[in-house]
């Protein structure tokens, strides 16, 4: 009887291993990955600041959904986390041709979305056509075209398409990354009847949403979790042949604040934790042991903090008192002795506990393929300070307050944003540090929002304290920021030409990184971009904070990262090594 | 007998801290905003009488504190470095009253140490000092509204009692809407629409007119209830019959008839508004960096790692309890005196 038993269960098993296709099948084009094999089964719990807004790729713009999102999606291209190169997802191959103008993009053949269906050439023409149509307003388009100008795509055969830029883009290769190639069955007639945007809501069915990422859709309860499911058609397969994901289920929860999520991660509700504070850090480092995960210092991120001064040319009229002090804000002289006045070395000692490198321009030394070392990290020196401000004609009263030099105390307001505490920390740091200069600062902290819209639409402000998070680690990321004519050129909005000579030459070189292939070549040209900035300081450049993350330690592969989705980026090869109902 | 006991410790107490918080500038060994960057976080110090080699002094010391490496908020005594504690040092100026400049402090130890009795701040501040010059801020606010709240309260009542009628009517429904205003949403409305170039000091100021000013109808109805009874009194009606006018019956018959019970109003309101103060500045809407408030610098412990970590950073909470319990227990004395009276 046992042995009947056990052979009817041989048949079952070997009945369910055919019908998924756990083992890879001849016909399909699958990547594998060089990454430590690990075992099949567990789940895996995240926590997140807020839920998802929506799961459409075409509408998601915050964190909370974009991390979601890529869980479920692939791109053409994908850029390795770790090592910071664009490496191939969906794409086998690529070619880009001399002028730099062309690529040409081989696809995997015979994969599958995570609803069975089969994945073409078609689907990725479908999807760049939802992207760059201006009706979608994507915000993907602006990734895609170079100086205003989409790119185009043309479909060769079944798995080939070639993508065409207006100009030589550089970084040709790397604005796949993270662009979600969309099922086209299930998209398009949402498409042609022009509701795309409302498509993949939170109330949509798990089984209306596919895609070729490592895991889908199975279950939402709104305000609470989302559960995604492994994807069984995946097309990673490890260095044993066995097919990723490992894990059986990745749960999103919510906790509102960070110290939630510290709480949450402490009790082992939640096996991740990301962004943490350095404070929160120091209070978890000791409770590694006792309570088995594991802490990790991935180093500098792309985050970071600045004061800045306004600098916008509409505020005759407007606001009086400010034009008046602009004339101190524009003298690069008062710019320069206010960052030797700054303590860094404080700031990142107090703020983040020594978490933190203090930083001469917005490139931290995070991002290895771009930081230019050659700059010197700002020390702080009042005595230069002093130098400076004298040469450009302050003086100092009686009682050690700076004047200018028609004898008005230098005072000025610093905005700050009360939901950050680190950033309101920094901000009474300054305030401190720019007394022993004789220049009083009155820190005002203000709610998040209200911070944005002075410094972005009324530019009722003084300076201000903020931070801000590179988009990636090109230098491509920056051009909105640094051109002079770009949306979110801060210090100075809407410019129509460049103000200053400076800008003006920072203007032609970002333009012509933009079209340099050459990797040394752009490399130099950055370079130079940095030493401007460095010179210049259109932000007083403070600090960047560590990325700080931590993992229940049985959780293998974990590789964290300095950029988004930190701890997370790499769900599909993360595995337990004693897979425990539990997680 | 035994009430009055803790009625006059009542008084005696909440004299005492009010002389503690308004000499600040000299009981305090360093300035409200003297920032030690190479000691935040540092615990309460230890004051002693015997050395690292066991030897007896008879003049109290600290030792300075050595930062453990790679760590914020732990230090260990280095005991090659001692420091005594001397009296009448000279250390931060400081401003007495708005007119007298000084450095003189009551007690201080040498700059190679630090004598931080409640450990310091994140910025390395003394929490001592903080709490000193906190408390001028937060017994000022609560004290200054509250009298604005019963000045305010006194004046209107007593028109409103005085007259009656129509008056009486409109100055009660006023009193009415103030009294179910939401104060502390209309706080944070008033704040927001405070302009930004004004100094922090400006600006608590205006906060604390608004809180004051916001609480004058209890005082109103009680003036007026006062006012009410006593204008029908014999000897207001005898002075009406010798001709005297509503204003100097007012002035000199029925209002010094409300100053009891306004004044035990006071001492509920005083609490109250100390806690609005505390409230506000907790929430960042009072004060600024770097003055000091007890709620501004309990705002520091609302981060989780501040809470589990440094203790002393919770007693800018407790500060206000003790206070608390005083003007209660003063409140409650002249709430029964005034009722033995009636």
């Amino acid at each position: 009887m046992v042995p009947l038993v056990r052979f009817i269960l041989w048949c079952a098993l070997a009945a369910v291993s055919a019908a998924a296709p756990a083992q890879a099948t001849a016909q399909e084009e699958l990547l594998r990955t060089a990454s430590e094999p690990g075992k099949r089964g567990g789940k895996l719990v995240i926590a997140q600041r807020s839920e998802p807004r929506t799961f459409n790729p075409m509408t998601a713009v915050d964190q909370n959904s974009l991390g979601v999102i890529a869980r479920m999606m692939a791109d053409l291209v994908h850029i390795n986390r770790v090592t910071q190169r664009a490496e191939p997802a969906l794409a086998k191959s690529w070619t880009i041709s001399k002028d730099g103008t062309e690529i040409t993009v081989k696809l995997r053949r015979g994969l599958r979305f995570s609803d069975g269906a089969p994945f073409d050439a078609d689907d990725v023409i479908f999807s760049f056509k939802v992207y760059l149509d201006e009706r979608v307003h994507a915000p993907q388009r602006d990734l895609l075209s170079v100086s205003g100008k989409p790119m185009t795509v043309r479909k060769l055969d079944a798995y080939s398409v070639l993508f065409t830029f207006p100009a030589p883009y550089a970084p040709a290769d790397r604005v796949f990354d993270d662009i979600a190639i969309l099922p086209r069955h299930l998209l398009e007639k949402d498409y042609q009847e022009g509701k795309i945007n409302q498509a993949w809501s939170l109330n949509t069915a798990p089984d209306k949403i596919a895609g070729l990422g490592a895991f889908r859709l199975k279950q939402m309860i709104p305000g609470d979790r989302i559960v995604l499911e492994r994807n069984p058609y995946y097309w990673k397969v490890d260095a044993r042949g066995q097919r990723l994901p490992y894990l059986d289920e990745l749960t999103f929860v919510v906790a509102p604040s960070q110290d939630a999520q510290v709480i949450r991660f402490q009790a082992g509700d939640s096996q991740l934790i990301s962004g943490l504070s350095a404070g929160n850090f120091t209070v978890l480092e000791p409770q590694q042991r006792a309570r088995h995960f594991k802490l990790y210092d991935a180093g500098p991120g792309l985050e970071y903090n600045f004061l800045m001064f306004n600098l916008n040319d509409d505020m005759e009229g407007r606001f009086p008192e400010i034009a008046r002090k602009q004339k101190w804000f524009r003298d690069v002289r008062f710019r320069q002795a206010v960052s030797a006045a700054i303590d860094r070395a404080g700031i990142a000692r107090l703020a983040y506990h020594s978490r933190a490198v203090a930083l001469a321009t917005h490139v931290s030394p995070g991002d290895k393929l771009w930081f230019n070392a050659a700059i010197p990290a700002p020390m702080r020196s009042l005595t230069r300070a002093r130098e400076l401000l004298k040469g450009a004609g302050f003086s100092w009263g009686s009682d050690g307050a700076l004047m200018d030099s028609n004898g008005l105390a230098v005072q000025f307001t610093i905005l700050v944003s009360s939901s950050n505490a680190q950033r309101a920390q920094i901000a009474t740091l300054v305030q401190d540090d720019l007394k022993q200069i004789g220049i009083v600062a009155h820190v005002v902290p203000m709610e998040g929002r209200s911070v944005n819209d002075r410094v972005l639409d009324s530019h009722d402000y003084e300076a201000v304290v903020m931070g801000l998070v590179r988009g990636d680690l090109d230098p491509a990321s920056d051009m909105n920021l640094l051109t002079s004519s770009g949306q979110t050129h801060l210090w100075h909005l809407r410019e129509k030409t460049p103000a200053t000579p400076w800008e003006a030459e920072l203007d032609q070189l970002l333009q012509k990184q933009m079209v340099t292939p050459n990797y040394r070549q752009r490399k130099r040209i950055y370079d130079r971009i940095q030493e401007i900035l460095a010179q210049e300081l259109p932000l007083v450049y403070l600090i960047s904070p560590n990325i700080l993350v931590g993992a229940q330690e049985d959780l293998g592969n974990f590789r964290p990262a300095i950029v988004e989705q930190y701890t997370f980026w790499n769900a599909d090869e993360l595995f337990w090594h004693t897979p425990r109902g539990k997680h | 007998m035994t009430r009055r006991f803790p009625f006059t410790w009542a008084v005696w107490f909440l004299l005492a801290v009010h002389l503690l918080v308004l000499l600040a500038g000299f009981i305090a060994p360093y300035g409200f905003a003297t920032q030690q960057r190479l000691y935040p976080y540092a615990p309460p110090v230890r004051i002693h009488f015997v050395d690292c080699q066991g030897k007896f002094h008879l003049r109290p010391f600290v030792y300075a504190l050595k930062p453990v490496e790679n760590s914020l908020g732990e230090y260990a005594p280095d005991c090659s470095r001692p420091a005594r504690i001397q009296f009448f040092t000279v250390g931060d100026s400081y401003t007495f009253f708005g007119a007298f400049h000084s450095r003189l402090h009551l007690f201080g130890v040498d700059a190679t140490a630090g004598l931080f009795l409640l450990g310091t701040d994140g910025f390395g501040r003394d929490q001592f000092s903080r709490l000193l010059y906190g408390g001028q801020v937060s017994l000022f606010a609560g004290f200054v509204a509250a009298a604005l709240s019963v000045v305010a309260g006194l004046f209107l009542g007593a028109i409103a009692g005085m007259y009656g009628g129509r008056v009486d009517d409109l100055a009660m429904r006023f009193a009415e809407i103030f009294i179910t205003v939401p104060w502390f949403y209309l706080l944070i409305a008033v704040r927001a629409f405070l302009p930004l170039q004004i100094s922090p000091v400006t600006a608590f100021l205006l906060v604390v007119a608004v809180i004051g000013l916001v609480g004058w109808g209890r005082p109103a109805r009680l003036a007026r209830g006062v006012i009410l009874s006593a204008r029908e009194r014999n000897f207001v009606l005898a002075a009406r019959g010798f001709g005297a006018s509503n204003a100097y019956l007012l002035r000199r018959h029925l209002m010094p008839l409300t100053f009891r019970v306004l004044l035990t109003q006071m001492t509920v309101l005083i609490p109250q508004f100390i806690l609005a103060e505390v409230i506000l500045s907790f929430l960042g809407l009072g004060i600024g960096e770097p003055f000091p408030s007890w709620g501004n610098m309990l705002a520091h412990a609302q981060q989780y790692h501040v809470l589990v970590s440094y203790w002393w950073m919770l007693l800018p909470g407790l500060a206000p309890v003790p206070v608390f319990l005083a003007y209660h227990s003063l409140a409650e004395t002249l709430q029964e005196r005034v009722k033995s009276n009636l």
